[in-house]
């Protein structure tokens, strides 16, 4: 745990409270309104900003959540290595084409693999935004894929510990080394020797972890479906 | 982590957390003296010594899972210090470099994980001597040229590597619900899973049938005495679910095997690295 990841947790628990705080005070102006007489306004203006509040696809609570939530980034991973290797960037070589290949199976896997874990609990499929991708270009295709793997990863080390239940701490497990492979290697076709650099690994040699909210904030660049993180737990 | 939320926590599940920790207002005031003067990266150690002395049979296992990872990091540390220090063994440039900074991360590891033993008041368990041909301390073990032949040394920094993804990975169960000891234990794993990429491209570069990438239970080296590096990892369902064609998608059994690496128990990987330790 690193000085960032405090300041992220600190972030994490402001927000909270922020929500806790405002929720009190909604429910301290309704009362004030109803006994004013108006409680028929205060009642939709409640129901307003309630719906506004959890507009978007929820992911739910609990460890259902947090696998929602892995659920979402896989989906997100998959549809960009399969619109990658549908039409690969100009000069890709066999090598990179092999790697990126390898990787699309994978991410397709992990997708699937979430979507019948969680059968009547996943969330729909997401709508993906790449309009900031140039497809074509193998700086902008790398480079997306090196965001994409090590936010994965950080992704993955911050939500162990949301888990309740072994099992899906294992399967996380099994999951997150995979991309930190695919983080390397991706990494590694960028910039020889920048494979676990001072950009994702601490004074500490830690990797990075992020709590959701920071992920979902990062991935909602490339995600044109809301994504309601509300009831996933955060401690 | 929010201490305040840590406590909410525990209160669920334990009314009597606050009259435990109050008794202690001693420790609970050198907690924050101590917590004001450690690193940040130290902090959530500090916490984790705070609740030993609440829950003192808690951190057992804990304690067994760091001494164990501490373990095998010395392990790996040393490896690739000698290899490093054998003149002519490493051809010198990018080769030198990439096993320097994994050197580096593995020296950073023990030096992480000694200090969060202390923080857990256990005393770090000290380096064994390393035989690092697997003879047990004969030096003529499989590996007998392991630093003088590079494709040898570099097969045995794969295995390592591979072997250390699937230890941590093994030991994340001991740590559930152990907030930051177990992130903690989770941010080395994924930077092992790093190591293990890109040690394993350096072998393809030489020649070696690797990918990044475990697949069925190849250990792409053509020695037997590694493979217990490496079953189990031709696993193609998970938690009951057919990886191999999933939902009708091109996913082949090399793709479902690669797709999630496999934990190892704590036994199965004291019995791999046995032969190494004297």
């Amino acid at each position: 745990m690193n000085m960032r990841n405090l300041t992220n947790s600190d972030d994490q628990a402001l927000l909270k409270e922020q929500g806790i705080y405002s929720s009190k005070l909604e429910r301290r102006s309704f009362l004030r309104f109803a006994g004013a007489g108006a409680a028929g306004i205060a009642l939709v203006a409640a129901g307003c900003k309630k719906d506004k509040l959890e507009s978007g696809v929820n992911l739910g609570s609990g460890d259902i959540g947090i696998l929602n939530y892995a659920y979402a980034l896989e989906q997100l991973e998959a549809a960009f290595y399969v619109q990658v290797a549908t039409s690969f960037y100009a000069g890709a070589t066999q090598a990179e084409k092999d790697i990126l290949i390898d990787i699309r199976d994978h991410e397709v896997a992990h997708r699937e693999f979430f979507k019948n874990v969680l059968g009547t609990s996943a969330i729909g499929g997401l709508e993906v935004n790449f309009s900031t991708i140039n497809f074509a270009d193998r700086t902008s295709v790398l480079g997306t894929a090196k965001a994409f793997e090590d936010l994965g990863v950080s992704a993955y080390n911050g939500a162990g510990f949301l888990l309740r239940d072994a099992g899906y701490l294992t399967l996380a497990g099994k999951i997150v080394s995979v991309e930190a492979r695919h983080a390397a290697i991706i990494r590694e076709l960028i910039a020889p020797n920048s494979y676990a650099n001072s950009e994702v690994v601490d004074a500490n040699a830690l990797d990075k972890s992020r709590m959701p909210l920071e992920v979902l904030g990062i991935a909602s660049a490339f995600v044109k479906t809301k994504i309601n993180a509300n009831d996933l737990p955060t401690t | 982590m929010n201490i305040l939320n840590i406590l909410d926590e525990i209160e669920k599940v334990d009314g009597e957390v606050y009259e435990r920790l109050n008794p202690r207002r001693k420790a609970m005031k050198d907690f924050f003296n101590f917590g004001s003067k450690v690193a940040a990266a130290s902090l959530p150690f500090a916490i984790g010594s705070m609740f030993k002395t609440a829950y003192g049979q808690t951190t057992a296992s804990v304690e067994q899972v760091f001494q164990y990872a501490l373990t095998l990091e010395y392990l790996e540390a040393e490896f690739y210090a000698r290899g490093i220090a054998t003149a002519g063994l490493i051809p010198a440039g990018a080769s030198l470099a990439a096993i320097t900074i994994i050197r580096d991360h593995e020296n950073l590891h023990v030096a992480f994980l000694r200090s969060a033993l202390v923080s857990l008041g256990k005393t770090p368990v000290a380096k064994p001597t390393f035989d690092f041909s697997g003879g047990k301390g004969s030096g003529r073990g499989p590996f007998a040229t392991v630093f003088t032949d590079y494709n040898i040394f570099l097969a045995v920094a794969q295995v390592f590597e591979d072997t250390g993804v699937r230890a941590y990975k093994g030991q994340a169960p001991n740590l559930l619900r152990q907030g930051p000891l177990l992130t903690a234990a989770l941010n080395i794993h994924s930077v092992e899973g790093r190591h293990a990429a890109k040690v394993r491209q350096m072998r393809k570069e030489r020649g070696a049938n690797v990918k990044p990438w475990i697949t069925a239970k190849d250990n792409g080296i053509g020695l037997a005495v590694v493979q217990p590096s490496y079953d189990g990892e031709e696993l193609d369902t998970q938690a009951g679910v057919k990886i191999t064609g999933i939902n009708g998608q091109a996913i082949s059994f090399n793709a479902a095997t690669e797709s999630f690496d496999e934990p190892l128990t704590m036994g199965q990987v004291l019995g791999i690295v046995d032969p190494f330790i004297v």
